[in-house]
């Protein structure tokens, strides 16, 4: 069994990273997951939350705020709307992502509130996972 | 015959108008690389979300219950045209290239019976627009201020794009914009957004996945990203063009300066020997005369 695979994490304007790595743990809407390689293909979104990569020369932590993850059994690729290396995460952005979808949720009611409601617990775990 | 201190004018002022015509063809030879570089560092997600959006597309696009951004209301009755241009000129035909597609398909749509309205994003293209379709401009989004593009400048047309096709306002969307080939060549596109189209790379190997959520949830998540990934890409490759175009303009306007340049130097030499020829004459029939 390979015991790398290739990971590529991409945001619209840059490709933040590429390289091996040998596993990668996902936020995904479900619930998380970690993808090693052989991973049977799968897609899935991501709720905002922490990205880990673990490769050759360590973990990286990213903050991804959305987007999705394709995983093949060669490689993990994540498409996040908003990535960035957790450590330069700051209180002020998780603050301006709240207000964003505090101002999504206006209106909301049934489903929608639900989803509106759980975006919203998510940024908050966020917050505390990093810690701001 | 011009006098040579109107020459001499006219040569300066040529002069000046030809260092400014340089140095905007150097600001968009560099302007032109960076935005080059976007778009690159743009196309790997670009790319990726196109793949995996045709593979889910395929196979939910086909049943009765697709989203409608994928499936359409049903009509394509209301059709709004997003005219993407610049927010300066002196690009050479950029602006009006797109201008110009945008009008023969407004044009063509009215003819037959359909309604149109426009998304104006740039200040030039909603000028020359103005006068044949001003009574169907429904927004303007304005980007004077913005120095790079950025994936929220999308986000915000897509938002404002978004809301007006879940308030019923349009059936179809459709974005004008130039692709950037190379510095002589952009070519303006137009590309329909909504319902969304997703040309399948080719490059699928078949590989069957499993969706979580469902397939249904992921493309409810993705159109609307989609939508925004669009204008995104489209945005920069405006950029792009719109560099290059200005770039090979004023490499034609520097050019075209020096060769005024020349042929007003030659008269003015032409002009001052014949005045000194005129006062050699004049002296030596002065002289002849005593």
């Amino acid at each position: 069994m390979a015991d790398t695979m290739q990971f590529d994490l991409v945001s619209p304007e840059r490709r933040l990273a590429s390289h091996l790595a040998s596993e990668v743990h996902i936020p995904g809407a479900d619930g998380d997951m970690t993808a090693m390689p052989d991973h049977a293909p799968i897609i899935t979104t991501l709720r905002p939350g922490i990205l880990s990569v673990t490769g050759p020369d360590g973990t990286d932590n990213y903050a991804v705020t959305g987007g999705f993850a394709e995983i093949t059994s060669g490689g993990t690729s994540v498409l996040a709307e908003k990535a960035v290396p957790a450590a330069e995460m700051t209180g002020a952005d998780i603050d301006a992502l709240v207000a964003d979808a505090e101002a999504a949720a206006v209106g909301h009611s049934g489903a929608s509130k639900d989803m509106s409601d759980k975006l919203l617990a998510d940024l908050a775990a966020l917050r505390t996972a990093l810690g701001v | 015959m011009p006098n040579l201190k109107d020459l001499k004018t006219r040569i300066e002022s040529v002069t000046s108008t030809r260092k400014i015509t340089k140095a905007m063809q150097m600001v968009a030879a560099a302007k032109l690389r960076r935005a080059q570089d976007s778009a690159v560092e743009a196309r790997p997600y670009t790319e990726r979300f196109n793949a995996v959006m045709a593979g889910l597309a395929a196979s939910v696009g086909t049943n009765e219950s697709a989203p409608k951004l994928l499936g359409g209301t049903g009509s394509d009755q209301v059709q709004l045209l997003i005219v993407m241009t610049a927010e300066r000129g002196l690009c050479g035909g950029f602006n009006g290239n797109i201008a110009k597609l945008a009008r023969a398909h407004a044009n063509e749509l009215i003819a037959q019976g359909k309604t149109v309205k426009m998304l104006t994003v740039g200040k030039k293209g909603r000028d020359s627009l103005k006068r044949d379709f001003g009574d169907m401009f429904v927004g303007h989004v304005d980007l004077t201020e913005v120095k790079r593009v950025a994936y929220s400048d999308a986000q915000g047309i897509a938002r404002d794009v978004l809301d007006r096709f879940d308030a019923v306002e349009f059936d179809v969307a459709t974005i004008f914009f130039s692709k950037f080939v190379n510095v002589v060549s952009q070519i303006p596109t137009a590309q329909q957004i909504i319902p969304a189209t997703f040309e399948d790379s080719g490059d699928s190997d078949g590989t069957v996945y499993d969706y979580e959520p469902s397939e249904e949830a992921i493309l409810a998540d993705l159109l609307p990203r989609g939508v925004a990934t669009q204008i995104f890409s489209a945005l920069l490759e405006n950029g792009a063009s719109e560099q290059g175009a200005r770039m090979s303009a004023m490499d034609n306007a520097t050019r075209n300066a020096g060769e005024m340049i020349d042929k007003l130097t030659i008269e003015y030499n032409r002009s001052r020997q014949a005045v000194i020829t005129n006062e050699l004459i004049e002296i030596i029939s002065g002289a002849e005369a005593l």
